[in-house]
Order: C-alpha cells, then sequence, then structure tokens
C-alpha cells in the first residue's frame, strides 16, 4: 500500500516535470527555429518589396514606402525584432500572394492539409498494423514475402511518382477524378461543396496512405516477431494458446502501442509527403501554400508555416513521448526494476 | 536464458552459496527434518504405480542454418531418462544454463523449430507426440514459470491465470480463479493488476495459480525458486509438496540443490545435457556415501554445511564431442573404460547411476535390476555403435 | 544459443552467405557505376532536338518515348539518374563528415553531448522537405542549395549511430586497459576506436544515399532544387505535369521507375553490406 502510494506520488511528480521539460523544450525550439529561418531568408536574394510589387505599377513614394514597411534598409536585427515581436503579439504579417492576413492563410490550409494527414495516418496505420500482423504471424511463406516486397518497394518510392501515376491511371486514364484540381487563388472553402471536397481528397490521401503503409508493415512484423519469441508468448503456448488466438490475445496487445508511437514520430514525413502529394494533386492545403510562398518569394507566409510545422511535428513527438511514458505499463515496469 | 555458453559448475555453486549462506545453518536442519521412516513407506507404494512421465533416453539437438545447405548441430541434452510419479516430487538439479529449461520445454512440445528431439517420451503409458502435446499442454501438463517476465506485462493478472477460453466458460474460471486466488491470500484487487505490479511473493503465487486452475495431472516447475528470501522460498516449496499430496505428479526443475532436497522425493542430478544419477532424497546425507555418482557427491559435498568442498574443472562445452563418460575429465575415479563408451544406467539401492564405477553397498533387488539391465544393454549398443 | 559455438560452426555456411551478398552488392555496385559513366559520356553533348520525333510513345528505338522536343527519354532519365547519383554522393559525403565530426564532439564530454543532441533534435523539428526547401532558397537554390539543404539534413541519424558505438567502445575493457597503460587518448582513438567505427560510418553514408537522392529529386521536382535546365529527375518529372492531360504518360513513368530503382539498388547494398557486418543475421 505504502508502495503503491509512493509510486503515485512519483508518477504525479513525474508528470509536472515531464509538463515543465516539454514547454522549456518547445519554447527555446521555437526561437531558434525562427532565428534560424529568417537568418536563412536573410541571406537569400529575396526582394520582399519586389514580391509585393509583382506585376504591378507603383509609384517611387509608394516602394519607399513598402521598404519601410519592410525595413529593407534597416539592420536584419531590426528586421528580427521587429518581425518576432509582432508574432508574440499574433501577428505574422500579410501574405504577399494571398493578400490577407498569414494566420487566416495558415488557418484555412492547415486545415485542409490536417483532413488530409489525419485521413492518411489513419488508413496507413490501420493498413499498415494488418499487414504487419499478417506477416509476421505468416513469417517466410508467400504472403508475408508479397508483403516485404511491396513495403520494400515502397520505401524506395519518390512520392510524387506514385502521385503523378496515380493521377495519370485515375484521373487521366480511367476519368474517375478531375485532372485540374485546383481552386482559383480567392475562392475559399466555403465555396467548394462537401462532396466536391471530398472528391478532391481521395487521390492525395490515397497517395499518402500507400506510402506510409511500409514503415508501420515493416515495424510491426518486426515487433511482431519479437513478441512471438518473447518468454510470456512461450508461456501462453505451454498453457495451451495457439494459432490466432495467441496473435490476438498477446501479439496485437503488446504491439500496438510501439506501433502507435512510431506513427506519432511519423509526423515530419507525413508533413513532407504532404507537401509534394498536394504540389500534384493541386489540393489547396499548407504544402502546396509552402511552396508557392517558397517560389513566389512570399516571406511572411513562408517563415509562418515554417513555424506551424515546428509546432506540427513537437505535437507528434509529445505525443509518442506521453505514450512511451505514462501509457506503455512496460516502460514503468523497467523504471521500477532499475 | 541459455545464451550463456557454458556456465562453470563451481559458478552455478557459488551462487546458490550466495543465496543460501546466510541461512546455512537452518537449512541443514531441514534438509533432514522429514522422518526418514515416512519417506520409505511412500516410495514403496509409488514403486508399484506406473510412471504418469516416462522420459527415455531422449537426445536434445539444435541445427543452425548457416546458408542453404550447410547445417550444423549443437547437443543440448543426450542419453537422458527419468521417470515423473504421481503424488511424487522429482528435482531435477544441475548448474544454471545446461539446458535444463529445455527439457521442460521438450516435454510441452515448445522447442523452437530449429530444435530436433530424439527419443521417446511417455505420457500414462502412451507415447507423447507433437500432436499430443499441443493437446495437453495446459490441461494435463502445466509448465509453471521462473519468473513474472513469462507473464504478458499488457494483460490483467485474472485474465492470464484463467487464459484463453470459450465465453460461456468465462464466468466459471473467472470464479474458479477467484476461489484460487483466495486460497492463497491474493485480494480482488490483484485480478486487476498488471505484472509489474506484483511483489515477488505475489508473482510466485500467481504463476502457481497458472497451473492449479488449469488441474494438471503433471506440473513441471523450471526454477520456481530464484533468489527468494527464506519465508517466500518454503512456502513456494510448500506449494509444489501440497500439489504432489493431491496426486500430481511435480518435476522441480533447480539449481538450488538445497531447496530440492527439502520436498523432493528424488533428485535427478542433470550434468552436461544428461541425467548422471536419480538418488532418493534420504540418499544426502552424512558425506554423501549413498550417493552413487562422483559428481553428486561432489555436488552434496560443496554446500557450505559440508565444508564447501568445491571440484575443479569446468562442464563440456554443448559443441565438444565426447566419447565416454561427460563426468571424465573432472573425475576423481576414473579409469580406461571410462573414456570409451558412455557408462550404462544402472539401478542402484532405488536410484539409478550411469557410473562405471558405481556399485550398490547393499544386495540389490535381482528381479528389477535384471530387466532394468536388458534393457539398459539395448540401448548400449546402440550407444557404442553411434560413438 | 551457444554464441561462440555459433561462429564456430557457422563459419563454412557465412563463407556461402558472404559469396552471395558479396556477389549482390558487386552487381548493384555495376549497375550504378555504369549509370553514373554512360550518364558522364552522354551528358558531354546536349541532346539532339527533332521536332519530327516529338511526343513518340515508347518503342524499340526510343524505348522510354520522345518528349515535345523530340529528345529520347531513355538518354534523357539516365543522365538525371547520373546527376542524382553524383549529387547523393555529394551530398552524402558532406553529411557524413558532418555526423561524424558531431558524433566524436558528442562523445567528448557531457556538455558537447547535450549540445550535439540539442543540435539533433532541432534539425528533427522541421520536417525534412521543408527545411531543405528553406536551405535551399536561402542559398540561392541551384544544385548548391540543394546538395547544402540535403547534407544538412541527413546526418542526424548517423550521428546517433557514431555516438552509440563510441560510447559502447568506450566502455571495452582492452579500452581501458590502453587507458590505464598510459596511452594517450589519441593513440587510443586511432588504434581502437576508428577502426571500429569506419565499417558503421561505411554503411550509414550508404543507407543514406537513397534518402538523399530521393530529397534531392522531390526539392527539385517542386521547383526548389536544380534549374531547369539541368537534366535531373525532378525537373523531368515536374515537366511531364504539363503533358500529362494529353496522355503522354511515358514521360513521367519511367525517369520515375527507373529513380525507383535506382533507390532499390542502394538500398539492397545497404541492406547486404549490413548482414555482412552483422554475424548475429548470418543465420537467418
Amino acid at each position: 500500500m505504502k508502495h503503491e502510494k509512493l509510486l503515485k506520488f512519483g508518477g504525479h511528480e513525474k508528470l509536472l516535470g515531464f509538463a515543465g521539460k516539454k514547454t522549456f523544450k518547445l519554447i527555446s525550439l521555437l526561437i531558434v527555429v525562427c532565428l534560424a529561418s529568417f537568418w536563412l531568408i536573410e541571406q537569400s536574394p529575396i526582394d520582399p518589396v519586389r514580391a509585393y510589387i509583382g506585376e504591378m505599377s507603383v509609384t517611387p513614394e509608394k516602394q519607399a514606402q513598402l521598404e519601410e514597411y519592410w525595413g529593407v534598409n534597416s539592420p536584419p536585427q531590426e528586421k528580427f525584432l521587429n518581425w518576432a515581436g509582432n508574432i508574440l503579439k499574433g501577428d505574422f504579417g500579410t501574405s504577399l500572394i494571398y493578400r490577407i492576413p498569414v494566420t487566416d492563410v495558415i488557418k484555412e490550409k492547415f486545415t485542409a492539409s490536417l483532413i488530409l494527414m489525419a485521413a492518411s495516418w489513419l488508413i496507413s496505420g490501420i493498413l499498415g498494423f494488418i499487414l504487419g500482423i499478417i506477416a509476421g504471424m505468416k513469417r517466410g511463406t508467400w504472403i508475408d514475402k508479397i508483403i516485404k516486397t511491396y513495403c520494400y518497394t515502397l520505401a524506395a518510392t519518390p512520392t510524387f511518382w506514385l502521385a503523378l501515376v496515380l493521377l495519370m491511371v485515375f484521373s487521366v486514364y480511367l476519368g474517375w477524378f478531375p485532372i485540374g484540381l485546383s481552386v482559383p487563388i480567392g475562392v475559399t472553402a466555403d465555396n467548394v461543396t462537401f462532396l466536391d471536397w471530398l472528391h478532391r481528397l481521395i487521390l492525395p490521401a490515397v497517395t499518402l496512405s500507400l506510402l506510409g503503409v511500409a514503415q508501420i508493415a515493416m515495424f510491426t512484423r518486426e515487433k511482431l516477431k519479437e513478441v512471438l519469441s518473447s518468454d510470456y508468448v512461450l508461456f501462453a503456448k505451454a498453457r495451451g494458446e495457439k494459432g490466432l488466438n495467441l496473435v490476438l490475445r498477446h501479439g496485437v496487445r503488446n504491439v500496438a502501442l510501439p506501433a502507435i508511437t512510431l506513427q506519432f514520430l511519423g509526423f515530419s514525413e507525413l508533413f513532407g509527403g504532404a507537401v509534394l502529394v498536394e504540389q500534384v494533386f493541386s489540393y489547396p492545403g499548407i504544402g502546396q501554400a509552402a511552396v508557392s510562398a517558397g517560389l513566389r518569394s512570399d516571406v511572411p507566409l513562408l517563415l509562418g508555416i515554417v513555424l506551424v510545422s515546428a509546432l506540427f511535428v513537437f505535437f507528434g513527438n509529445t505525443m509518442a513521448d506521453i505514450i512511451y511514458e505514462f501509457v506503455d505499463p512496460r516502460i514503468k515496469q523497467e523504471e521500477a526494476a532499475s | 536464458m541459455e545464451n550463456k555458453a557454458e556456465i562453470n559448475v563451481e559458478e552455478g555453486l557459488n551462487t546458490e552459496i550466495e543465496i543460501n549462506e546466510e541461512f546455512g545453518n537452518k537449512l541443514n536442519v531441514t534438509s533432514n527434518k522429514r522422518p526418514i521412516s515416512e519417506l520409505d513407506s511412500s516410495t514403496e507404494e509409488k514403486k508399484k504405480t506406473e510412471a504418469l512421465l516416462k522420459v527415455e533416453d531422449i537426445s536434445l539437438s539444435f541445427t543452425q542454418y548457416a546458408s542453404g545447405l550447410r547445417q550444423t548441430k549443437l547437443n543440448i541434452i543426450s542419453n537422458l531418462s527419468l521417470e515423473a510419479h504421481s503424488g511424487e516430487i522429482l528435482a531435477v538439479v544441475g548448474s544454471s544454463g545446461s539446458g535444463k529449461s529445455l527439457l521442460a520445454h521438450a516435454i510441452l512440445g515448445i522447442l523452437p523449430s530449429n530444435a530436433k528431439l530424439d527419443g521417446k517420451i511417455e505420457y500414462k503409458g502412451r507415447i507423447l507426440t507433437q500432436e499430443k502435446k499441443k493437446e495437453l499442454r495446459g490441461k494435463e501438463i502445466a509448465l509453471v514459470p521462473q519468473s513474472v517476465n513469462y507473464l504478458d506485462p499488457l494483460m490483467r493478472i485474472s485474465d492470464q491465470v484463467i487464459g484463453d477460453v470459450a465465453e460461456e466458460d468465462e464466468k466459471l474460471m473467472k470464479n474458479l480463479q477467484r476461489k484460487i486466488f483466495q486460497r492463497y491470500d491474493l485480494k480482488p484487487e490483484v485480478d486487476k493488476m498488471l505484472p509489474h505490479e506484483l511483489s515477488g511473493g505475489m508473482a510466485r503465487r500467481v504463476l502457481v495459480s497458472t497451473a492449479i486452475i488449469s488441474s494438471a495431472k503433471l506440473i513441471i516447475a523450471d526454477e520456481p525458486t530464484p533468489g527468494l528470501d527464506e519465508k517466500t522460498l518454503n512456502e513456494t516449496l510448500s506449494y509444489f509438496k501440497d500439489m504432489a499430496d493431491n496426486r500430481c505428479a511435480v518435476i522441480l526443475i533447480t539449481h538450488d540443490i538445497e531447496a530440492a532436497l527439502k520436498i523432493s522425493d528424488k533428485i535427478a542430478v542433470f550434468y552436461a545435457g544428461t541425467v548422471l544419477e536419480v538418488a532418493n532424497a534420504r540418499d544426502f546425507k552424512n558425506n554423501g556415501e549413498n550417493l552413487r555418482h562422483p559428481y553428486t557427491r561432489a555436488l552434496w559435498n560443496a554446500l557450505p554445511q559440508n565444508g564447501f568442498q568445491a571440484i575443479v574443472g569446468h562442464q563440456p562445452m554443448q559443441d565438444e564431442v565426447i566419447d565416454g563418460c561427460v563426468f571424465y575429465e573432472r573425475c576423481s575415479k576414473k579409469n580406461d573404460l571410462c573414456s570409451r563408451g558412455i557408462p550404462l544406467l544402472k539401478e542402484i539401492d532405488g536410484g539409478v547411476v550411469r557410473c562405471n564405477n558405481a556399485v550398490s553397498e547393499e544386495i540389490p533387488n535381482s528381479d528389477e535390476t535384471s530387466s532394468i539391465h536388458g534393457h539398459e544393454l539395448k540401448i548400449s549398443a546402440k550407444e557404442v555403435k553411434e560413438v | 544459443m551457444n554464441t561462440t559455438v555459433t561462429l564456430k560452426k557457422g563459419l563454412f555456411g557465412r563463407l556461402n552467405l558472404r559469396q552471395k551478398t558479396i556477389l549482390i552488392i558487386c552487381l548493384t555496385s555495376l549497375l550504378l557505376f555504369v549509370i553514373v559513366i554512360s550518364s558522364l559520356v552522354l551528358g558531354g553533348e546536349s541532346l539532339p532536338t527533332n521536332f519530327g520525333f516529338k511526343n513518340l510513345a515508347p518503342s524499340l528505338e526510343h524505348p522510354f518515348g520522345t518528349d515535345w522536343m523530340g529528345r529520347d527519354m531513355f538518354i534523357r532519365t539516365l543522365e538525371g539518374l547520373g546527376l542524382s547519383i553524383i549529387i547523393g554522393a555529394i551530398a552524402s559525403t558532406f553529411s557524413t563528415i558532418l555526423a561524424m565530426i558531431l558524433g566524436l564532439l558528442s562523445s567528448a564530454g557531457k556538455k558537447t553531448d547535450s549540445f550535439v543532441s540539442w543540435l539533433v533534435d532541432l534539425f528533427l523539428s522541421i520536417p525534412h522537405l521543408l527545411l531543405i526547401i528553406l536551405i535551399s532558397i536561402g542559398l540561392g537554390g541551384g544544385a548548391f542549395g540543394v546538395i547544402v539543404g540535403v547534407a544538412l539534413t541527413h546526418w542526424t541519424s548517423l550521428t546517433r549511430v557514431v555516438r552509440a558505438e563510441i560510447k559502447q567502445l568506450k566502455t571495452q575493457e582492452y579500452v581501458h586497459v590502453s587507458g590505464n597503460l598510459g596511452k594517450s587518448r589519441w593513440w587510443i582513438a586511432t588504434k581502437h576506436i576508428f577502426p571500429h567505427l569506419i565499417p558503421q560510418i561505411l554503411l550509414g553514408t550508404i543507407l543514406m544515399f537513397p534518402h538523399a537522392i530521393l530529397h534531392e529529386a522531390s526539392v527539385t521536382f517542386l521547383g526548389f532544387g536544380l534549374s531547369p535546365h539541368e537534366p535531373a529527375i525532378g525537373i523531368i518529372l515536374s515537366e511531364s505535369m504539363k503533358y500529362l492531360s494529353a496522355g503522354y504518360w511515358w514521360l513521367a513513368f519511367f525517369p520515375g521507375l527507373a529513380l525507383l530503382i535506382v533507390v532499390l539498388l542502394f538500398d539492397m547494398i545497404g541492406d547486404n553490406l549490413g548482414r555482412l557486418m552483422d554475424p548475429k543475421s548470418a543465420h537467418e
């Protein structure tokens, strides 16, 4: 009893410590990311005024005004402090291409991307887990070999190429989906019906899912092999458990948590995949916005997206840490043992 | 756990000694506590009954596929024979890492796929095939594993003890599990715990419960007493005694000869993959003059209360090809004959021994020895051919 | 089972596996070598444009078809692959050097160790692709931008390997003994640590290769990498998007497939080398 209480107390303290550490890490991380990305942009030959003006013709006075607004002639430290100060106030500036506040652009685009990423995250996770369990159960059989080959091949497949091939097959050849999926700039999500939007979501989500399956399936397969050769499975066999029931009772239970952890750690890859897939399918998400921002020198938007992506990845890593530290009882077991 | 290549016997003994040193004196008393007369009567009774489990001359080797066609063989167990009787505890004593656990796995049919098992195992007079093992394990034959690591770390204790049962039986089994837990003084909250939350003593009782709930006739306990304090040790041993009293056959696999002596009826001495001697527990007394094999005697004399006399040398490596007695290198009584051919199994004074020099001090029961000898001769002929 | 025995007994067989693995490594390396050499030879002269043969579907004469300028797609693909491999090689080499330096730094002391792990965390905190884009933009794009971008984003895992390896080596008996015998740190590093590190680093570099190639192609495809005048796979595929609706599928299909195969070949070399170096998996 006393021992238990001690453990619980320790757990509480651990939680506080964990939260504190994480918060500190996030803040320091964001500061450095801000500094580094700002410095990188500063190094680049990008001229924000030129980018803003674009094809418009402006008077010299207007140009001077813009230059002052962008602080072209002020020293980099001042520019950074100015920008960072605004960010602290929640003002990320105005997007040069969309001509609306960066926060609005990000909100809209990121929501679209989140749906895409969440869909493929779930599909690839579930499918990959099932395939991994099957492959691990049927180790060495033809079905295992097929799954393995699929995973190896998919891991070597360029994301954008797979997207192109699917686009060619399903949009060009079969005609199931329109080719130019893009919505003209200025048309917001409100103007698109739910079905249109779903229609647009399918191919990118399928592409991302197909690619995401590889890693999780191989991981699950290896992990299941580990579990199946564990002492507790040996004991379960000694007690007469066998076949599918054994795998379901002990295998799935013990592989699931590490697999979910891995899925959370894959947020960075997922984001990268989304950037490429959105570009090919012209899906109006954050990835496409990032590419446009980069290509058309929309510095405020690009910096905003970098920060949001860092937050996104941080969230995934933190979730993985939480599962590792607090949810998985095996960790507690190891801690207790040491 | 079998990863260790070769455990020095001395090392094995040392660990035992470490554990037992603190209460060595007490043990000396307890090991001889049981009146000899009682033992005698019980063994008399058992002789009449047919062995529940009969392991005859089994050999276990591992095939390792290096690549494609080439294979190599690693012998873990060779020419091992023993018998387990209902109502009796047979201890298999040997140093850690010598492959004792694999004997249990062989009986249960849970060996890895690259293992090859030769020889005959009979259960209730019928040959125990792999199919039969699959059918019987968990029902008639139960394993009590050595630690909490053998429990699924993510499954509630009660679910684990109940095991994988049909849905309609679940309630029944749940009740049964609760009853057993009650008997072992495991509170209702233990049902919902995960393995890592169990204390050492609780874990022991839970592991024993898994065997009790199966109502098995044959219980194989694989190192059930590692590093336990004396109280828990005696408690755990008493569970096995209870099982034997309930007409179960218990095979107690352990490296702890003193613990084994406390409750066992017979001791099988496991060395280099084989059983060198099966002795009655009462033979372990004084200077071990009633023990039949030099190794058994050495083991007995290496115990702290018997003068700590360790023998030199180490067990042969598992890949060593030994022509002759496995104990030859370390034996003080070896002669020429011992280096040629494996010694035959002899029955002496109600025990069995595999030693050329062992002779009976009493006049053996002529009937029985002859029959056993006849059987053994057959085997030895085969053995000689193999060698 | 018995590990020492396993090694002894497995010797014959391992030789067998070795031969097989070495054969696979040689063949795949040869193939990659041929791709690079032929692309270098072909790359010298600009491809003939022939508008009479534009947009031809794959045939015996043009196995990968021709593009809108009548250029042979097979040769373009070959050149693109060569370029990808070279860029991948340069980026991986730089990344390896970086990983070695940081790995060594992290094992120099507690402070440097936490600095390096902080740096690793930092570089893993932004999606790789976005980071490469950012670096590429910062450096003004082009081959230089991509190479630096890829090099700066791929060192993390190898650094961890180097760090762990050194940590493990440091606890080894013979390293302790050498220290007690009064050997200098440098002596221990060069005699005991480096010889064990080199195979790990080699393997790490080769495993890095496919990632580097894929990332280069992705970034170029998005328009942040090599300039459109270069015959890169990313450029070819990004151009092909304009002709997709016209049904010229071969413009995208074959170059991408070729890239996939090259990446797969590198993966195979890495896997086989890894198997060669790890005696434990030799029995599978």
